[in-house]
């Protein structure tokens, strides 16, 4: 064979093989019988999935994502004791708790019918399959459904949206790895819309610019969520510090791009995961960095700061996220008994009568806090201390020099929420609900929604709230931008940087020894004084000499 | 009556000159790595730092060759010995009009107070700020691992302040010779004036 043929042989070899790795399908479900009848009820497609799919129900019943808890001994304070800690128990600042809110809250569940505090966990039939591995786009939970999709055309008074039945027979034919639609639909609407929760996951990532953020641009890395959000049986990696509490678990970037990623290229070698694949025929053509004084000084970086810290320079990119929501403001009605709304000059809200005031940021700056991957929460029920405020609804755990600890960006949420000034808790409100069911957003009674909230929540409630201000932390991890638009060196060395306030060991630039620096000005100040002092006496003293 | 002698020579005045410069520099580039200022920008600022800091220790390591190859060493050997007259005259007999207690030769470049304050210099300041310097260095990027450089970079900049003091009294101190500019000149040409009766000494 010629030299050319040769050439264009192993090209022909090596797309075939690329392809046949890229189009990872080896099952068409359109050509199962199972999946070709008509589906009623969403449960029908579930019980259908799971003939096949035999273990998928058992696993998912053991996933967070199922249970809404992890089970910890590693709560701070309460070590040794085993916990059930996650977005079902945990009280945050947004709509306070899923506690007798569930159908609104659990519209994200990755369930059927999760509607009050009786839901059957141990029911196979009740996962939905098809919220995460739906391929057509067409597949949506009704906001208020419990988790359902809806059972009939049906049009969402509060965003005047429709949601249609949809056609399970067309979905279950397409389904497949989840993807940006699949996780987005709730992970980037947390908190009740688009950026709303979490600062650094909005609908911005379905097909964000490189300066976005460079995984998941076309023109960077073209990255999926489960690209890095790899699976073990359905359990999926990652945590989020707002829901969780310990240390394990977590997806790095040094997985991929190693502990030393200024002066290496990326692992593509020995990955026992999927990653392996995706990196070896698509990203590992990262070029090696070059190895200077810099690069070196920023891998030592690597060993306080978190690579989120300097590659997400600002978050809420694109979207606005909130960052104050005061509840003590609602209950502004319109003349005409309406909730009042208020909107900035965007369009986004401001004031909403059924919620209170709201601030909103964008294009944002983190604050920085020393994290060890350890965070105590606020469980619903757990006493706090009304005279330490703002109130930590979660608490960062982490030091300079400590184990683990790294500086992190974080986005903090303020606001003003309820709390039970006799029994010190934080109090569960009733928010959503029919007329007369005691929901604030309908009967607009505090007191009443207070007093079914909190029984829902199987907590203690006197009869009496105040409003208290809290403060919740985030930890950001995506929005991550290449070096050309990440921090500068100057961003945090520098007496008024980025990290001024943080408590750190010692930052070149940003810190100082006063008393050194003090007598080290008065040291300078001293010697030019006394040199200016003696040439001035020296100069007369000559003068004097010369008329004498 | 005085007389024109090479005081000093050639590698000397180079090794002078061209640390002064170094430390001037370093100190521009050092105090924006402290905080002090903006101006260069950090990374730039400690990238020329280090570069500066580099080249003065091998300027040193050349000058530390220099001085025991030719003997030039002995000029620094601390005395007592006089030092107090010197000392007096720089408060009292200056302003008067005065010679200075002891004189400068070939063979005798320094005074005991210059003795005092060059050796103070080589044995104190230059290996706080070498030591600092370089264990700073490889904190910041290489095997060094501390918990904290708090006390490197505050003794760091201990030592520039002291070294900006120095260079304020030196640079004072070079208006005291024959005439206010005589003994920069000396340092420039190597050539400098020196009374009479100090050379035949």
């Amino acid at each position: 064979m010629s030299r050319k043929a040769c050439f264009f042989a192993s090209v022909l070899i090596f797309l075939t093989g690329a392809f046949t790795m890229l189009s990872a399908a080896s099952v068409d479900h359109s050509k199962f019988a199972e999946l070709n009848r008509n589906f009623s009820k969403p449960e029908e497609l579930t019980s259908a999935c799971l003939k096949c799919h035999n273990n998928a129900g058992t696993d998912i019943m053991k996933t967070n994502h199922w249970l809404w808890t992890r089970k910890t001994d590693k709560m701070p304070g309460k070590e040794g004791q085993m916990l059930e800690v996650g977005k079902k128990n945990i009280i945050n600042n947004f709509c306070i708790a899923v506690a007798s809110n569930e159908p609104r809250c659990t519209s994200c569940h990755i369930g059927y019918g999760w509607k009050d505090g009786n839901f059957d966990f141990t029911n196979q039939n009740k996962i939905d399959c098809i919220v995460c591995h739906d391929t057509t786009g067409t597949y949506e939970k009704f906001p208020t459904g419990a988790g359902y999709p809806a059972d009939k055309d049906t049009v969402f008074p509060e965003n005047q949206k429709l949601y249609k039945k949809p056609d399970y027979k067309f979905i279950a034919h397409n389904v497949g790895r989840p993807n940006r639609q699949t996780c987005g639909s709730c992970h980037f609407y947390g908190g009740g819309g688009n950026a709303v929760k979490h600062g650094a996951l909005d609908k911005s990532l379905l097909d964000p610019a490189k300066e976005i953020d460079i995984h998941m641009s076309k023109d960077g890395g073209g990255m999926t969520c489960v690209d890095c959000h790899v699976a073990d049986r359905h359990d999926i990696k990652g945590q989020l510090f707002s829901v969780s509490v310990e240390n394990k678990d977590r997806l790095s970037c040094e997985r991929c791009h190693t502990r030393n990623p200024h002066t290496q290229t990326l692992f593509v070698e020995n990955q026992p995961d999927r990653t392996y694949d995706i990196f070896k025929n698509r990203l590992y053509m990262r070029e090696k960095p070059e190895e200077n004084f810099t690069s070196r000084v920023l891998d030592k970086h690597t060993e306080r700061i978190a690579c989120q810290s300097c590659h997400i320079k600002f978050y809420s990119t694109k979207h606005k996220t909130k960052v104050w929501w005061d509840w003590s403001k609602a209950g502004q009605k319109t003349p005409v008994g309406k909730p009042k709304v208020v909107k900035d000059q965007d369009g986004d809200p401001i004031y909403d009568g059924k919620k209170g005031e709201f601030r909103l940021a964008k294009n944002a700056v983190p604050e920085y806090y020393w994290f060890n991957g350890t965070v105590d929460h606020i469980l619903v029920g757990d006493k706090i201390d009304p005279d330490k405020r703002p109130v930590q609804i979660n608490r960062i755990a982490g030091e300079c020099g400590g184990s683990d600890s790294k500086i992190w960006p974080f986005k903090v949420i303020r606001g003003k929420q309820m709390f039970d000034p006799e029994n010190k808790t934080l109090v569960v409100p009733k928010l959503f609900g029919p007329k007369g069911s005691g929901a604030y957003w309908s009967d607009w009674d505090w007191t009443k929604s207070a007093e079914i909230g909190m029984k829902a929540a199987g907590v203690p409630y006197s009869g009496k709230f105040d409003w208290i201000e809290t403060e919740m932390h985030w930890p950001l991890t995506h929005l991550v931008v290449s070096k050309e638009n990440a921090l500068s060196c100057n961003d945090c060395h520098s007496r008024n940087g980025r990290l001024a306030g943080l408590p750190a060991c010692w930052i070149p630039g940003r810190d100082r020894s006063l008393v050194f620096d003090i007598f080290g000005i008065l040291l300078i100040a001293g010697s030019f004084a006394g040199v200016t002092v003696h040439g001035a006496l020296r100069y007369q003293a000559a003068k004097k000499r010369k008329e004498d | 009556m005085s007389k024109k002698v090479y005081m000093y020579k050639r590698f000397e005045r180079f090794w002078h000159w061209a640390q002064a410069a170094l430390i001037f520099f370093l100190a521009f580039t050092g105090f924006e790595v402290h905080g002090s200022y903006r101006v260069l920008g950090f990374e730039r600022a400690v990238v020329l730092h280090n570069y500066a800091g580099f080249t003065l220790i091998t300027l040193i390591a050349f000058a530390i060759f220099w001085h025991f190859t030719t003997g030039e060493w002995r000029h620094y050997i601390p005395t007592t010995d006089k030092l107090r007259e010197m000392m007096l005259y720089y408060f009292k007999g200056i302003f008067q009009g005065e010679r200075k207690p002891v004189g400068k030769s070939q063979k005798v470049k320094l005074n005991p107070l210059q003795r005092l304050t060059y050796v103070g210099y080589k044995v104190a300041i230059v290996p706080l700020m070498v030591s600092t310097g370089v264990i700073y260095y490889y904190v910041a990027h290489g095997d060094i691992h501390l918990r904290s450089v708090k006390y490197i970079a505050i003794f760091h900049a201990l030592g520039a302040f002291l070294l900006i003091a120095f260079t304020i009294i030196h640079v004072y101190m070079t208006t005291t010779g024959h005439s206010l500019t005589s003994h920069i000149k000396a340092m420039i040409t190597g050539w400098d004036e020196v009374e009479d009766e100090d050379i035949t000494e």
